[in-house]
């Protein structure tokens, strides 16, 4: 009973979705049926169509994340491991941050047409600030007293930022990576609506025109889906790699 | 084992531009094996004279010597007050940190000398304080060192867990043979422990007393009682009490 609780309102609202489309009291203009969505998914796959698209997004999705990511986390690594670094790169790359990488958009499509450069690079800009500040505030905020102990039970630079600075950062790290997702499908789908030829934002787009709101429904269900799952495989690492951490012990969040 | 001298030593703490005066001229020496507790009031500067011997702390003036003994134990370990364990290691794993070699199964006999056996799969965050001290001391024994400084490790433990922890530690070095310093709040504690007690005031040593109790020493005894009178009063800075020949030796010309 408890595990089926939640579920019963979104059940029944799909169930009045589909009533209300199928009586005509919600035009196919305005909503499809769920079921008309589940026919388009079946089309879709069936042609090849859907396949195709979700790995161009799914590609702009990864490639943009490893470049703007790896980034980001190198940054944060340098300036939370060398004071002199910090000072040098932190108010610049704060200053850049405050541009919001979305308004670039015109100049990007300037810079590097309508091609798959320009989605990577808006995708790695929204990627990077997240993991970037994270990392660095997550090795800036480990404490002392670890280190000071560390160095009289005598271990080496490696040994101390792989066994104490890193294992410290993690948390907030993570915490950086559940935003830099979020970011990352937020602006691959206005990146992918607003300028592209393929991928599941142009998809939904070019439906648009021919009025096929089940393609344009579907097109937005995938987002979600593609949101969700990677939450929950950052949830799923981040379970495994901070097994000691109070809030994953004794079945906590 | 190792021994140890201090001569001379002065530190200072800059702070907002102020320089305060820590410690005014320590003259020390610490026999290899020997066991010396440092008592004195909060604030006296009794952690930063052991974090000068941890090398932790630069000496401004004054010199340190250390004397390693010929054996392959030599280096130094410290236990804080804190355990400083690391949460994200299993309590072997915070045994084992910065061992080259063996690290497991060192650890794991070391884990048994202190009794934790059944909990080294455990993380740090479950144990209790006890259990973490615990964890703490079979880290720093680990590295067989040479001389062990301890930062009030039992400050934190309630009364019984503590009596149990001093009968530990005094096993353990009688075991061992290490040199151990001991900074504590608990005067019954140094007595408990220690061969010799140093008690610092002002940056100062002002009293340096041998105890020559036999071991395990009885805390109901009159002259573990006796003895722990006369500190106490020392600390307070009551002089009413007259000194015991038989316990204490003042260090002459300390005032
Ligand atoms: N890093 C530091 N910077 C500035 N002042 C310091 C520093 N470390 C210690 N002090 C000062 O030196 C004095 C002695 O400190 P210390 O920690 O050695 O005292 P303590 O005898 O261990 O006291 P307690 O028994 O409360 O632990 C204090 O006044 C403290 O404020
Ligand atoms: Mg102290």
């Amino acid at each position: 009973m408890k595990r089926v609780l939640p579920w019963i309102i979104p059940v029944l609202i799909l169930l009045f979705w589909q009533w209300g489309a199928s009586w005509g009291w919600i035009s196919a203009r305005t909503l499809p049926a769920p079921l008309d969505v589940l026919k388009a998914f079946v089309r879709l796959v069936k042609s090849g169509e859907l396949m195709d698209h979700m790995q161009v997004s799914f590609e702009r999705a990864s490639i943009g994340f490893a470049i703007g990511g790896g980034i980001g986390f190198l940054l944060g690594l340098v300036n939370g491991m060398f004071p002199v670094a910090s000072r040098l790169l932190d108010s610049t790359v704060q200053m850049i941050r405050n541009i919001p990488h979305l308004a670039l958009i015109p100049l990007v499509i300037l810079w590097f047409g309508v091609g798959e450069e320009a989605k990577i690079f808006l995708v790695a800009l929204g990627v990077m600030f997240p993991i970037y500040i994270n990392t660095y505030h997550g090795i800036r905020q480990v404490d002392g007293s670890y280190i000071e102990m560390a160095k009289v039970y005598g271990l080496n630079t490696w040994e101390l930022f792989w066994h104490v600075i890193l294992p410290g950062a993690l948390p907030s790290i993570f915490v950086g990576l559940r935003f830099a997702l979020g970011f990352m499908w937020l602006t691959l789908i206005v990146a992918e609506t607003i300028a592209a030829n393929a991928g599941i934002g142009y998809m939904a787009m070019n439906a648009r025109e021919f009025m096929q709101t089940d393609v344009v429904v579907l097109g937005i269900l995938l987002y979600a889906l593609l949101g969700k799952g990677a939450d929950v495989i950052a949830h799923l690492l981040e379970k495994s790699l901070l097994k000691w951490h109070p809030n994953f012990q004794k079945g906590g969040a | 084992m190792v021994t140890f001298q201090m001569e001379n030593i002065h530190k200072s703490f800059e702070n907002h531009g102020l320089s305060r005066k820590v410690i005014t001229g320590i003259d020390l020496e610490v026999q290899a094996g020997e066991f010396v507790a440092i008592v004195g009031r909060s604030g006296c500067g009794k952690s930063t004279l052991l974090r000068l011997v941890a090398g932790l702390e630069q000496i401004d003036e004054g010199q340190l010597k250390f004397h390693h003994g010929d054996e392959k134990n030599n280096g130094i370990r410290v236990m804080f007050q804190d355990s400083r364990l690391l949460p994200w290691r299993k309590v072997w794993q915070n045994v084992a940190l910065g061992l080259k070699k063996d690290g497991k199964s060192k650890a794991e006999q070391v884990l048994e000398e202190v009794g934790l056996t059944p909990w080294k799969e455990d993380w740090p965050l479950v144990l209790s304080g006890g259990q973490r001290q615990r964890v703490a001391l079979a880290r720093a024994l680990v590295h067989e060192p040479g001389l062990l400084l301890l930062d009030e490790p039992l400050g934190a433990l309630d009364a019984l867990t503590r009596i149990e922890m001093q009968q530990l530690i005094e096993r353990i070095w009688q075991q061992r043979h290490f040199t151990a310093l001991l900074v504590t709040h608990d005067v019954a504690e140094a007595i408990a422990l220690a061969d010799r007690i140093i008690l610092i005031d002002e940056g100062k040593i002002k009293l340096d007393v041998a105890v020559n109790l036999s071991r395990p020493r009885k805390r109901g005894s009159s002259a573990f009682a006796e003895l722990e009178a006369k500190i106490l009063n020392e600390l307070l800075g009551l002089e009413e009490e007259t000194r015991s020949p038989q316990h204490l030796q003042p260090v002459a010309g300390i005032s």
